[in-house]
């Protein structure tokens, strides 16, 4: 059994020796234990029929645990009516689920509505939360089957959060978008929980997605098993076992890469009377690479720029594609401040994984 | 052939056909009394049940199997069944257009309930409704183009078979059909028959045009 606590901060959700075994015999869950700290986003992963649906869905009481107790707030889901205790986590599910009869706005109304605020008062909040999730106030009047995969999606969230709930449920929410639309959806995500720091549950099977997202991610096994509670870095440079480290994939050294930024990797000047040079325009962009042995009108090879706060994964993937080993760095407006050779981001990338498994 | 189509014509625009206690006027209104009647009635039964079994998902098997029973009685027998017991009065009518509506709705009223989709019903859920709030705000509204649906085509077959109520002795348009069966008057015979197709296909035009106007926003 593996015990989940993070030690640190109020505790919004609390698991407690919980089981869950379907009237089929098949056991979804098994005797979990596991905190979710308040304001931060916990991530369940783990393949098919590993039970993290099924653990988020007991948080809401849309399944009854067969034993052990969950308490949201404080207070054991199981003593509360479950539909206001619905009505008082906000619930996202894969396809959003809306109601195709309703338009979008009153789709978002829906929890202020249940919750008796009045239509005037609910379709305001509604309209304010079109806004917060990136939607246009015209979609308000349209018909969910007539928005894209992506914007229902944002419908999803924004019902979710009409009625300012503290937790926010979330099962594979991005699962059917495709991957252009999913991550500009994460982002929005984490611009979102910046704004609103509520306490959100989200269930994926994508790693990736994961690694972005959570401040703490939960490995499922199949048969219910919680294997390991961690945070990304921790995870991804200590996996508890090898079911763990299969999961996680071979590249998962370069995942962790992807959560450490170039800020602290030195630069210097940009190389002068080498055979690369750096083609720069008048508000010093870069513009790419001119090979000086190369006739005068040859292409430039094209250089992607990068910010102090891009993922040093981005910048190994820059440094291999640079024909000069060199990965150039901007400022926040684009102006280019200097470069970084190919064996300093080696290093550093080396030390980020050192120091995660330490501090891990 | 055509000195029939010509008296045909004559017989459904004249004037002293139309009026009086025995004219089309009056004999329309009655039909459609009988059928809408019928109709509501079937419908008070049919939807509940309909609905129950739909939300639930319990005694679908015997509900559709009862209504396709319904569906397989003979109507005229039914009549005669029930006159014999009950005596002359309109109990045997309504018996049996009751009988011939009910398996159009309760089985179309059940399709509409099993075809919402289970994420959508799973979302009500989980927003907080409760189980009568998932009933009437979710299921009903999105099962509701397939119950009206249901609804017309009862209603049709209850119009095109209320010229019954004329066998046994009461008004409606089959009054024509019978008397003239009865007089031997092929004309009169089948001005009521055009006319219960007519106000048949008309209610069904109607009653479509509705359904799509009311409808226009739900994805096809």
């Amino acid at each position: 059994m593996t015990i989940c606590r993070p030690g640190k901060g109020q505790l919004m959700i609390q698991f407690d020796a919980v089981h869950k075994r379907f009237p089929n015999g098949t056991t979804a869950v098994h005797d979990l234990s596991l905190d979710m700290p308040e304001g931060g986003i916990t991530v369940l992963v783990g393949s098919s029929g590993c039970g993290k649906t099924t653990t988020l869905r007991m948080i809401n009481r849309m399944v009854d645990p067969t034993s052990g107790t969950i308490r949201v707030g404080g207070r054991d889901v199981l003593q509360q009516d479950a539909a206001e205790l619905r009505r008082s986590i906000g619930y996202v599910i894969q396809q959003a689920g809306l109601f195709p009869h309703r338009t979008v706005l009153d789709n978002i109304a829906t929890v202020p509505l249940l919750l008796g605020w009045g239509h005037r008062k609910a379709r305001t909040r509604a309209a304010e939360l079109l806004e917060t999730v990136g939607l246009p106030a015209e979609a308000g009047k349209r018909y969910p089957h007539q928005l894209s995969g992506g914007q229902q999606q944002r419908v999803g969230v924004a019902r979710a959060l009409a009625a300012d709930p503290p937790v926010l449920l979330m099962d594979e929410p991005f699962g059917a978008v495709d991957p252009v639309v999913r991550t500009q959806l994460q982002d929005e995500l984490l611009r979102l929980q910046k704004e609103l720091s509520k306490t959100i549950v989200f269930v994926t099977h994508d790693i990736d997605e994961a690694v972005r997202l959570g401040d703490r991610i939960a490995v499922f096994r199949t048969g219910g098993h919680l294997v390991q509670c961690a945070s990304p870095a921790e995870l991804l440079a200590r996996p508890a076992d090898d079911f763990v480290a299969d999961f996680l994939g071979a590249e998962r050294g370069l995942k962790l890469l992807s959560l450490t930024t170039l800020a602290d990797v030195p630069q210097g000047p940009a190389p002068e009377g080498a055979r690369w040079e750096l083609v720069l325009d008048s508000a010093r962009t870069p513009l790419g690479w001119r090979d000086t042995d190369a006739p005068k009108d040859a292409p430039l090879t094209p250089v992607r720029p990068l910010r102090d706060t891009d993922a040093l994964l981005s910048a190994l993937n820059e440094a291999v594609a640079s024909p000069a080993g060199l990965v150039a760095r901007v400022d926040a407006d684009g102006a280019l401040t200097g470069v970084t050779s190919r064996d300093d981001i080696h290093i550093h990338a080396g030390r980020a994984h050192a120091e995660a498994s330490v501090a891990a | 052939m055509y000195e029939l189509f010509k008296n045909l014509g004559a017989w459904l625009v004249s004037g002293e056909q139309w009026s009086g206690p025995d004219g089309i006027a009056h004999r329309l209104a009655e039909h459609l009394q009988y059928s809408l009647l019928a109709t509501l009635i079937a419908a008070a039964i049919a939807l509940p049940v309909g609905l129950l079994i739909g939300h639930t998902g319990r005694g679908a098997f015997l509900a559709i199997n009862l209504s396709s029973f319904g569906r397989a009685l003979p109507t005229v027998g039914l009549v005669v069944l029930v006159f014999l017991a009950s005596g002359l009065s309109m109990w045997p009518v309504y018996v049996a257009l009751v009988a011939l509506a009910v398996p159009a709705i309760v089985t179309n009223t059940y399709a509409g309930m099993t075809a919402v989709d289970p994420e959508v019903k799973d979302a009500a859920r989980g927003q907080g409704m409760r189980a009568h709030q998932v009933l009437f705000q979710v299921e009903l509204p999105l099962a509701l183009p397939l119950i009206m649906t249901g609804l017309r085509l009862a209603l049709i077959q209850v119009v095109a078979t209320a010229t019954i109520a004329a066998y046994v002795s009461f008004g409606g348009l089959g009054r024509y059909v019978f008397d003239g069966l009865a007089q031997r008057d092929l004309v009169q015979v089948l001005g009521g028959a055009v006319l219960v197709a007519v106000i048949a296909v008309v209610l069904d035009l109607a009653l479509s045009a509705l359904q799509r106007a009311l409808f226009r926003h739900r994805p096809a």
